[in-house]
C-alpha cells in the first residue's frame, strides 16, 4: 500500500478495500505479466491460461484460452508444461493468460527482463500488437528507455518521486 | 469478484488435483496415505470378522446368553428373578464320575440338564458313531442317557443298552455326536454323558463335598425372534446381569458371551493388540512419509493459490479449493486403501482366521468408514497448518516476487506446523494400540528417537565447525567440509530427513530381526519332543513298576514327581479369606487346592528369581519355593509363613525362594515345592510326563492295562494345535509386516524427495560459482553419508531395543543380539543412502547451469 496518498482504479479507492475487495477489483479490471513469468509448473500451458478464466467462471474458458494461445503462436504447445517451454514461450503463455480475461488495465512488470534481446523484442512486439487489438491500457514497468519511448505516456520513478517525462 | 460457485470450485479443485498428480507432486503423499488406510482397514476388517464370529459362537458355546456358575446349587432368587423378567432359564450340573456297564467302568463327564436345555444352539444325535445324525433342540428324557461315540466304544455300548450311573440305571437313547457347548473346551479329557436333571437324585452321586459345576443358563425367550423383542430381551439379559452381579456370594460368578471362553478371547485380544501394533507402525511411518512428501505438494499448492489471489480469487475461494482438494485426496486414497485393505484381510483370514474359528462371517462397512475417517484426519493434519498460512497470502507477495515459502514461514513456527500432525498421530497411535501404556510408550519412543537424531545432527555441526577451523590445503577435504556444512544450513530439513530415514530403516531392521531370529527362537521354545502325555494318580507302590515300564518302552526323559493336595488356610498366622484378594484370578488361585511337590534339586526349566534353593542339609526343613507369578498374584513375599490344610492336618511352611517357571516346555511343573522329607507324613500320588508321537497309543493302552487306576491325559492333539497356532501366527507376523516394509520404503523415498528441489538449486549455484561436477558430488555424498550414518545408528539401536522388548515381553523368549545384522544394516544404510541421493541428483549435474537456472 502507498505510504502517502491514495490509489484509485476506475474511481474506486483501492486503499480502502480489504484484500478480498482488492482481489475483486483485480479480477474485474486487471491483468498481469511478470518478469519471472509466474506460470504454475504443475499446469500445462493451456491450464495456466485457463486458470484466471475459470476463477471468473467464464463459460467457454477452454476455447478462449485456445484462441489466446493461438494468437501468441503456441497452438502446438498447449499440452506442454512450463519446464518443457523456452523462456520466450513461457512469457508468451503468460501474455496469452493476461489477455484471455480481456482486462481493462494490463500491468507488465519488466516483461523482457528474463529474456535475451531477440526474444525480448519479439515479446514486446506481441504485447503491443495484442494491446492494440484488445484496446487495453498497458502499464509497463521497464528500465529500457527505448521500450519506454514506444509508450504513449511515460513516468519516471526515482527515489520515490514520480515525474512525467515529456 | 465474488466467491465462485461450489460447482466451479469442485471442478477447479478436481482439475488442479489432477494436474498436481500428473506433475508428480502428489504421488508419494497419496501412496503413503493409501498404505496407511489399507493397514488400518485390513486389521479392522479382520478383527471385526473374528470378533463377530466369536460372539455368535459364544452364545452356542455357553448354551445361553448368560450363565450363573457356582460350586453349590444355584440359589432360588436367581431362578425367580429370571422368571420374573420372562427370561428362559435352565439349570445344569456337570461333574466327573465313573459309570459301569457290565464288567467295564469308565470315567465320564456327566452333564445333567433341565428339560428346557439347550437355550441356544442345538445338539446332533445319531444311532451310532458313523451316523450323520439329526439336529435336535432337546434334553434327554427322564431315565435316558445320551453318550459320546468315544464312551460307546470304550464300554461297547449301543443304543438301547443300559448303564449304571451311581445307584441309578439309565438307558442309552442316542449317541451324542455334537455338543456345541463343549466345542471350545480344550481340556475335556473324559467322554460326555448327558442325562436329565430329574434323574440326579436317584443316582445319589451328588453328596457333600462332590465337585460339581452348577450352572443356571439364562436367555431371552427364543420364540420371540422379532427385532423389537430381541432387543428387549437383550436388555433384560443385561438387566439380569446388572441386578444379580452384586448379589453373588462366595463361589458364584456370572459368565457372559465375552468371558465365556477366556482362552480364545485371550488369543484374540493378543492377536488384536499385535495386529493393531503393526497397523500402528504402518500408520506412523505413513504419516512421516506424508509429512515429508507433502512439502513439494504444499509448495506447488501455495504457488497456485498465491497466483489465484493475484488473479482476483477471494480468500474464501482459495480455502474452499484447498478444502475440496484435501477432501478429494483423502477420499480417493481411502477408497483405494479400503479396497487394498479388504483384499489384504482375505489373506489374513486365510492365514490366521482358523486359529479362532473355522468360518468367518463377512465384514461390515464399519471398518471401511473408520479407515476413511482416519484418512481424512491424516490429510487434514498435513494440510491444516498451510491453510492457516494461506490466510496471510496476498497478491503483493507475488508482485514483490516473494517466494510463497518465505511468507509461509512467517506466521507459524516450525514446531506449530507439525502440531496437528503430531496430535493426529497420537490419536492414531492410541486408537490402534488400544492400550494407554503401549501408546504412551510408543509416543515417548518417537520423541526420544527425534531427540536423539537432533542431538546427533547438532554434534555433527559442531564437528563441522571444528573442521572449518583446521587449516588445510587439500581440495577434497574442503569439499567434504562443504558437505558437512550443508547439514548446518539445512538443519531443520536435514533433521526431518534423518528422522524419516531412521524410522524407515528401523522398521526394515526390526523386520529382519523378527523374520529371522525371533520367529525361529519362538518356535524353538516348544521343542518337537516336548512332553505330550501326562500320567496322574500313580500310587507310591507303583513308581518302580511305572519306571520299569518306561524303560522297557524306551520312553526317555521321564521324571516322576510326587504330589500332595493342600488348601491354603492362613498367611503369617492370619486366616485367608477369599474376599481379601482383588481380582477373580487371585481368588480362584487361592481357593483351589494346591498341588504341593518336593524336590532335592530345582527342575532345569525353572530359574530362581529370589531367595535361594535348599542345600542337602536343609532337607526336611519347612521351606517352600513358590512360582513368582502366583506369589505376585496372591501378594506373597519371601519369608512369609503359609499354612496349608492337608487332609485335615495343618502344615506351616516358610517361603524361602521364588522361581520363574518356563511353562512352555510342557513338562510337569509345580507352583509350590518343598524340600524332600517335609511331606513324608502325607498321602502323595505321583505324576509323570513324557513324549510319544501323535497316534502312538499302543504303549498307553499297555500302561493302563497294567495299572488300571492310572489316568492318562493326552495333550498331543492340543500340542499340535498350539504348534499350528504358532505357525499361523508366525505367518501372520510376516504378512502384516509387509505393510510396514512397504511404508518403510515409502518413507525412505519420501525423505529422499523432500529436499531434492533445494539441493538441485544449490548444486546449480555451486556449479555457477565454478564447482566441478566432482566437487558437487563429493559434497553431496558427504552430506548424505552423514545423514545415512546417523539414521542407521539410531535405527539399529532402536530396532534392537524394540526387538528385545518383543522377544522378552511378547514372545517370552530370551533375546540374542544379532551383531552381523546390526553391522550390515549400518554399512548398507551409510552406503546406499548417499548413493541413492547422488543418483537422484546426478541427472542435474550433467545439465548446463544456465538451463538449470531457468528452470528453478
Amino acid at each position: 500500500m502507498p505510504t502517502g496518498g491514495d490509489v484509485k482504479i476506475r474511481g474506486k479507492n483501492f486503499s480502502h478495500l480489504d484484500e478480498d475487495g482488492r482481489a475483486a477489483v483485480r479480477s474485474d479490471n486487471m491483468g498481469f505479466v511478470f518478469q519471472s513469468f509466474q506460470l504454475l509448473p504443475a499446469l500445462t500451458a493451456l491450464e495456466n491460461v485457463m486458470l484466471p478464466l475459470q476463477l471468473k467462471n467464464v463459460a467457454n474458458a477452454r476455447q478462449l484460452s485456445l484462441d489466446a494461445l493461438q494468437k501468441v503462436g503456441l497452438s502446438e504447445r498447449t499440452r506442454h508444461y512450463p519446464k518443457q517451454l523456452s523462456g520466450g514461450e513461457q512469457q508468451r503463455v503468460a501474455i496469452a493468460r493476461a489477455f484471455a480475461t480481456q482486462p481493462r488495465i494490463l500491468f507488465a512488470d519488466e516483461p523482457t527482463g528474463n529474456l535475451d534481446h531477440a526474444t525480448g523484442q519479439m515479446i514486446i512486439e506481441l504485447l503491443f500488437r495484442m494491446n492494440a487489438e484488445a484496446g487495453t491500457t498497458l502499464v509497463l514497468v521497464t528500465h529500457d528507455i527505448q521500450l519506454a519511448n514506444r509508450c504513449h505516456r511515460r513516468l519516471k520513478l526515482e527515489n520515490g518521486v514520480l515525474e512525467e517525462l515529456v | 469478484m465474488t466467491d465462485i460457485s461450489m460447482m466451479l470450485s469442485f471442478k477447479l479443485a478436481c482439475s488442479q488435483t489432477l494436474s498436481l498428480w500428473r506433475a508428480g507432486a502428489l504421488r508419494v503423499l497419496v501412496f503413503a496415505l493409501v498404505l496407511a488406510v489399507s493397514a488400518i482397514s485390513a486389521v479392522g476388517f479382520f478383527t471385526e470378522r473374528v470378533e463377530s464370529a466369536l460372539s455368535q459362537q459364544g452364545a452356542l458355546l455357553l448354551g445361553g446368553d448368560l450363565a450363573v456358575l457356582a460350586d453349590h446349587d444355584i440359589p432360588q432368587p436367581f431362578v425367580d428373578y429370571a422368571q420374573a423378567q420372562e427370561l428362559a432359564a435352565v439349570k445344569t450340573y456337570e461333574f466327573p464320575s465313573m459309570v459301569v456297564s457290565g464288567d467295564n467302568s469308565q470315567l465320564v463327564e456327566i452333564k445333567a440338564v433341565g428339560d428346557q436345555f439347550p437355550l441356544r444352539g442345538d445338539l446332533t444325535l445319531g444311532t451310532s458313531a458313523n451316523d450323520a445324525g439329526k439336529i435336535v433342540k432337546a434334553a434327554p428324557e427322564k431315565g435316558e442317557a445320551w453318550i459320546e461315540p468315544r464312551l460307546a466304544n470304550l464300554l461297547g455300548l449301543r443304543v438301547g443298552d443300559q448303564l449304571a450311573v451311581g445307584e441309578h440305571s439309565l438307558r442309552v437313547a442316542a449317541i451324542l455326536l455334537r455338543e456345541p457347548s463343549r466345542g471350545g473346551d480344550m481340556f475335556s479329557f473324559a467322554p460326555r454323558l448327558m442325562m436329565n436333571a430329574e434323574d440326579l437324585a436317584a443316582t445319589k452321586l451328588i453328596q457333600y463335598g462332590s465337585r460339581v459345576k452348577y450352572q443356571l443358563l439364562v436367555a431371552g425367550e427364543p420364540r420371540k425372534v422379532q427385532l423389537f423383542h430381541t432387543q428387549m430381551q437383550a436388555k433384560r439379559v443385561q438387566g439380569f446381569q446388572a441386578q444379580m452381579q452384586p448379589k453373588l456370594a462366595r463361589g458364584e460368578r456370572i459368565e457372559d458371551l465375552r468371558n465365556a471362553h477366556p482362552e480364545i478371547k485371550l488369543a484374540l485380544d493378543k492377536a488384536e493388540q499385535f495386529l493393531g501394533l503393526s497397523a500402528m507402525v504402518s500408520v506412523i511411518l505413513a504419516m512421516v512419509a506424508m509429512l515429508l512428501s507433502s512439502m513439494p505438494y504444499i509448495r506447488q499448492s501455495l504457488d497456485m493459490f498465491a497466483l489465484m489471489r493475484c488473479f482476483g480469487a477471494t480468500q474464501r475461494t482459495v480455502l474452499q479449493l484447498l478444502a475440496i482438494q484435501t477432501f478429494l485426496i483423502a477420499c480417493i486414497s481411502a477408497l483405494l486403501g479400503v479396497m487394498l485393505g479388504y483384499i489384504a484381510q482375505l489373506g489374513l483370514a486365510q492365514l490366521a482366521g482358523s486359529v479362532f474359528v473355522e468360518v468367518l462371517p463377512t465384514a461390515s462397512l464399519a471398518p471401511a468408514l473408520r479407515a476413511t475417517a482416519a484418512s481424512l484426519a491424516m490429510m487434514i493434519a498435513v494440510v491444516l497448518p498451510h491453510a492457516w498460512q494461506m490466510r496471510k497470502l496476498t497478491a503483493m507477495n507475488i508482485l514483490r516476487r516473494e517466494t510463497p515459502q518465505a511468507i509461509a514461514a512467517q506466521p507459524l513456527s516450525a514446531q506449530a506446523k507439525f502440531l496437528p500432525a503430531a496430535l493426529v498421530m497420537a490419536g492414531m497411535i492410541l486408537w490402534q494400540a488400544q492400550d494407554i501404556k503401549i501408546a504412551s510408550a510408543t509416543m515417548l519412543a518417537i520423541l526420544v528417537l527425534c531427540a536423539v537424531v537432533y542431538a546427533f545432527a547438532y554434534a555433527l555441526i559442531n564437528l563441522a565447525k571444528l573442521l572449518t577451523s583446521l587449516p588445510t590445503q587439500a581440495a577434497t577435504v574442503s569439499t567434504i567440509r562443504l558437505g558437512i556444512q550443508g547439514l548446518k544450513t539445512r538443519l531443520a530439513l536435514s533433521t526431518v530427513q534423518m528422522i524419516g530415514f531412521s524410522m524407515g530403516l528401523m522398521v526394515l531392521v526390526l523386520l529382519a530381526l523378527i523374520r529371522g531370529d525371533l520367529i525361529r527362537n519362538w518356535q524353538a521354545s516348544l521343542p518337537v519332543d516336548a512332553p505330550n502325555r501326562f500320567v496322574i494318580n500313580i500310587q507310591p507302590t507303583q513308581i518302580s513298576g511305572v519306571q520299569q515300564f518306561f524303560t522297557q518302552q524306551h520312553i526317555k526323559d521321564t521324571t516322576i514327581f510326587p504330589m500332595v493336595k493342600g488348601r491354603l488356610v492362613s498367611k503369617n498366622g492370619n486366616a485367608v479369606k477369599t474376599t481379601q484378594w482383588e481380582g477373580e484370578r487371585a481368588r480362584r488361585l487361592a481357593e483351589r487346592e494346591f498341588n504341593l511337590s518336593w524336590a532335592a534339586t530345582m527342575q532345569s526349566d525353572n530359574s530362581l528369581v529370589a531367595g535361594r534353593w535348599w542345600s542337602a542339609a536343609e532337607h526336611g526343613k519347612p521351606y517352600l519355593s513358590l512360582e513368582q507369578d502366583l506369589a505376585k498374584t496372591l501378594g506373597i513375599k519371601l519369608g512369609d509363613q503359609l499354612t496349608f490344610d492337608i487332609a485335615g492336618n495343618p502344615l506351616t511352611l516358610t517361603v524361602s525362594s521364588l522361581r520363574k517357571v518356563d511353562w512352555d516346555t510342557m513338562r510337569a511343573n509345580f507352583f509350590a515345592v518343598t524340600p524332600p522329607g517335609v511331606l513324608d507324613n502325607f498321602a502323595a500320588s505321583y505324576i509323570s510326563s513324557f513324549h510319544l508321537p501323535v497316534g502312538a497309543d499302543l504303549p498307553l493302552n499297555m500302561l493302563v492295562r497294567q495299572f488300571p487306576n492310572l489316568t492318562v491325559i493326552d495333550v498331543a492333539a492340543l500340542m499340535q494345535q498350539v504348534r499350528s497356532i504358532m505357525l499361523k501366527m508366525s505367518s501372520t507376523v510376516e504378512y502384516v509386516f509387509v505393510f510396514s516394509l512397504i511404508t518403510g520404503v515409502a518413507v525412505l523415498y519420501a525423505a529422499m524427495l523432500a529436499t531434492r528441489d533445494e539441493r538441485v538449486a544449490e548444486a546449480t549455484l555451486m556449479r555457477v560459482f565454478g564447482a566441478s561436477r566432482r566437487q558437487v558430488s563429493i559434497a553431496y555424498l558427504t552430506e548424505f553419508a552423514c545423514i545415512g550414518l546417523i539414521a542407521a545408528l539410531v535405527a539399529v539401536v532402536a530396532a534392537n531395543i524394540l526387538g528385545f522388548y518383543i522377544s522378552v515381553h511378547v514372545l517370552d523368549i530370551p533375546y540374542q543380539f544379532n551383531f552381523g545384522l546390526a553391522v550390515s544394516a549400518l554399512l548398507i544404510a551409510t552406503g546406499a543412502i548417499p548413493l541413492a541421493a547422488w543418483l537422484g541428483l546426478r541427472g542435474f549435474l550433467n545439465v548446463p547451469p544456465r538451463q538449470l537456472l531457468n528452470s528453478i
